[in-house]
């Protein structure tokens, strides 16, 4: 099969421009960007006059809900989303159920990709320990070899200091990445909400920044230790992002992330016990946000991500402090990145760079860059399409959403994935 | 925000009783007035009325109470209501009925009004926002966020004692941090016009950004009741010496238990109030609960008043 995208506004986030140029895809790779090989023939034209194209969005945190939790998420229901969505890799932590510490449940998440139709890549991050118990580590080569591009406890703790130096050190020996979500548990105690004046008013449970800057100190140190290639989930606070600056000027092996959520939202959101807030790491001040924001501009956060994690209705119909956290983020991931960037926080591909070239590299995963011979995930983008969130409407089996109402503009067209049509809007 | 309008009729009236936060003086002050009407029909040989004749109260408890329950049944009674008390603690929730299924199931019995204690902070706004038009949510306690009408029996004993708010310095003494009542106490005397509230407590029964609710900070005792009017003592949860907030309770009581040479700091007419359950020697030498100053019984006694005023306000209409 053969594509040809024609008249589209090209984003390029690997040369940071933009250019109004045709792209063209044989089998499941670009073959051509500005003009076509020799002899090629389409055998469809998908004609983007007026639409953006930009590489295929890379998430580094999304949890499909299976195997284990089918009433919130599948992964054929979940891939609908991302694919609808313009996100054509994505990585699943290894907090399923059965966690991913052997290479059955890697394999038994691909067949479960297959049967869905391998709408798009999905990436497996093995276990650092046995079913995330903190204390035996898994066999880590027989992940790396059945696919696992990186490994992680998830947000479980190690039972000690010593056993998360040896998880990292023989990480390291295998030339795997490990991803840490910096958290002190003790420090995180049942904690729900941002510890400060909002906390207080409302009465609830509450986290402190050193909940997360505590352990990142920690975690940081353990880097030196043992050379560890290191990233960083899930950031929430202005401090972590000041260490995160200092340790990459010191050399270190390091990257981070922050969710998109934590760029919009804050404490003060949750003002109403409104529960669709309900988020770990939970929503931090406006000083955090903003810190969060320069992290983002200056690079020392390198990627953004959704963290999806999409609940049945009940999750979320009860008392604050015992709804379960976590937001259903695929459906919201791209038109909050374009408000980034209409917000003029950074250029348009400045912005993608951040969900495509940039998480790609850190996980070693090839996506992110539409050049001749790279694999034709691809996304179009309908920039003025105008439309309000409403949680009914996402594809994602999760509608818990803390951005209900929202206007957002930008909204995909097409989606390719290894050259293949996997998402088509019928407007 | 929504929590308070949530409280309100389009007309500014009462609704649901939540919390104190976002209310306006003018229905403070009508609480304060009902309740005062009221007070007659406590002390009369026939203390009932018939106000809420014909109306269903459930009271559900999901956390253990004495006195809270106790007067809320009375107020009921003495407003001729039905009563349905639940102890929840060991009932449905147990059995693993959700919250919102247990709202409806007792809905369904064609209940008026809700009584609430629930140890989640916002349950009582939870139940609101989900229980039928025209019944009324009362908030009993809602873990760490508010109990206002505890609050408005503590500023009816204030203003039967002292009257006018805008020359009085309260003191809130006591473990801040868990205490669902004194940030009720706080919204309630900031929105009466009081000339200040202070709260004193050791730092980490201190929540953070407590400040911004409009109170002053003190980490000593004299120095904290010195020109204070009201003081108002906290109970200290024994549990609190597990979680490595204090030390022991010798030191506690040593620091920040309220003695009279220390209450002697305060104005000489100065009232002590506690909300109970009180510890005596914890937080409060006997002397001083038993003294001339202490106004303790007659809060429970208002209590019954004050819980009657509300309910008349928000079923009663």
């Amino acid at each position: 099969m053969s594509i040809h995208i024609q008249n589209g506004l090209f984003i390029d986030p690997v040369n940071l421009s933009q250019t109004k140029t045709d792209i063209y895809i044989q089998g499941n790779l670009i073959v051509g960007v500005g003009k076509p090989p020799a002899n090629f023939k389409a055998d469809q034209t998908i004609d983007a006059d007026n639409q953006w194209v930009i590489p295929g969005l890379v998430d580094c945190q999304v949890r499909l809900r299976e195997p284990g939790q089918a009433h919130k998420g599948t992964i054929n229901s979940e891939t609908q989303a991302a694919v609808a969505n313009g996100i054509t890799s994505l990585c699943i932590p290894p907090d399923t159920q059965p966690v991913i510490d052997n290479t059955a449940v890697v394999e038994l998440i691909h067949h479960g990709n297959s049967k869905a139709g391998n709408r798009c890549h999905i990436y497996t991050i093995g276990a650092l320990s046995q079913n995330l118990d903190g204390e035996h580590l898994t066999n880590m080569a027989g992940l790396k070899s059945s696919g696992c591009i990186a490994l992680s406890n998830a947000n479980q703790p190690f039972s000690s200091n010593l056993v998360q130096r040896r998880a990292m050190e023989y990480a390291a020996g295998q030339k795997m990445l490990v991803i840490i979500q910096p958290r002190d548990n003790d420090l995180y105690g049942n904690g729900c909400a941002h510890e400060g004046a909002i906390s207080t008013r409302l009465g609830l449970p509450s986290i402190p920044e050193a909940a997360e800057t505590a352990a990142l100190a920690k975690d940081i140190e353990l880097v030196v230790q043992t050379g560890a290639r290191t990233h960083f989930g899930q950031l929430s606070c202005a401090r972590s992002v000041d260490m995160i600056r200092q340790a990459k000027a010191n050399g270190l092996p390091i990257t981070a992330d922050c969710t998109m959520h934590q760029l919009f939202l804050t404490d003060h959101d949750l003002g109403d016990f409104d529960t669709s807030k309900l988020t770990i790491p939970p929503l931090r001040s406006q000083f955090d946000r903003q810190a969060l924001r320069d992290g983002v501009v200056d690079g020392t956060i390198d990627c953004l991500c959704s963290d999806h994690q999409p609940h049945e209705i009940d999750a979320k119909l009860c008392p604050f402090p015992s709804a379960e956290p976590g937001i259903s983020s695929l459906d919201t991931l791209l038109p909050l990145a374009l408000r980034l960037a209409e917000e003029g926080l950074m250029t348009l591909p400045e912005v993608i760079a951040r969900l495509t070239i940039n998480p790609a590299k850190l996980l070693g995963i090839p996506a992110g860059n539409l050049t001749n011979g790279e694999c034709a995930d691809i996304c179009i983008i309908d920039p003025d399409a105008h439309y309000l969130c409403l949680g009914q409407d996402f594809i994602s089996r999760g509608k818990n959403t803390p951005f209900e109402g929202w206007d957002f503009n930008g909204r995909v067209t097409t989606t390719i994935v290894a050259g293949n049509i996997v998402y088509n809007r019928v407007s | 925000m929504s929590k308070h309008n949530l409280q309100l009729d389009e007309n500014g009236k009462l609704k649901h009783f939540l919390g104190i936060e976002g209310l306006n003086l003018a229905v403070l002050t009508e609480i304060l007035d009902t309740a005062e009407s009221f007070t007659s029909v406590t002390e009369r040989t026939v203390k009932k009325v018939p106000i809420l004749r014909g109306k269903t109260v459930a009271n559900l408890f999901f956390e253990p109470s004495t006195r809270t329950r106790s007067t809320f049944e009375l107020a009921a009674q003495r407003l001729s209501a039905d009563i349905l008390s639940l102890d929840l603690n060991t009932s449905a929730t147990s059995k693993g009925e959700s919250l919102l299924d247990t709202i409806r199931n007792i809905e369904a019995m064609q209940i008026d009004m809700f009584v609430i204690r629930h140890q989640d902070s916002g349950s009582a706004h939870f139940f609101a926002q989900h229980v039928k038009p025209g019944v009324s949510v009362l908030n009993a306690g809602d873990g760490q966020h508010e109990h206002p009408t505890q609050a408005m029996l503590d500023m009816f004993t204030i203003r039967h004692f002292k009257k006018d708010f805008a020359q009085l310095r309260v003191a809130i003494v006591g473990d801040i941090a868990h205490s669902r009542v004194a940030r009720s106490q706080i919204h309630a005397l900031n929105i009466l016009g009081a000339a200040e509230v202070r709260v004193i407590a050791p730092k980490t029964l201190l929540p953070v950004g407590i400040e911004s609710l409009g109170v002053h900070l003190y980490d000593n005792l004299e120095q904290g009741l010195k020109d204070v009017d009201v003081v108002i003592m906290l109970r200290l949860q024994k549990e609190r010496m597990r979680g490595a907030l204090l030390p022991s309770e010798k030191e506690y009581f040593n620091l920040f238990g309220l003695t009279q040479e220390r209450l002697n700091c305060a104005n000489p007419d100065a009232i002590v109030m506690h909300p109970g359950p009180a510890n005596r020697g914890v937080e409060i030498e006997s002397s001083v609960m038993d003294g001339p100053q202490s106004v303790i019984l007659q809060q429970v006694t208002f209590g019954i008043a004050v819980r009657m005023a509300v309910m008349s306000m928000t079923v009663g209409r």
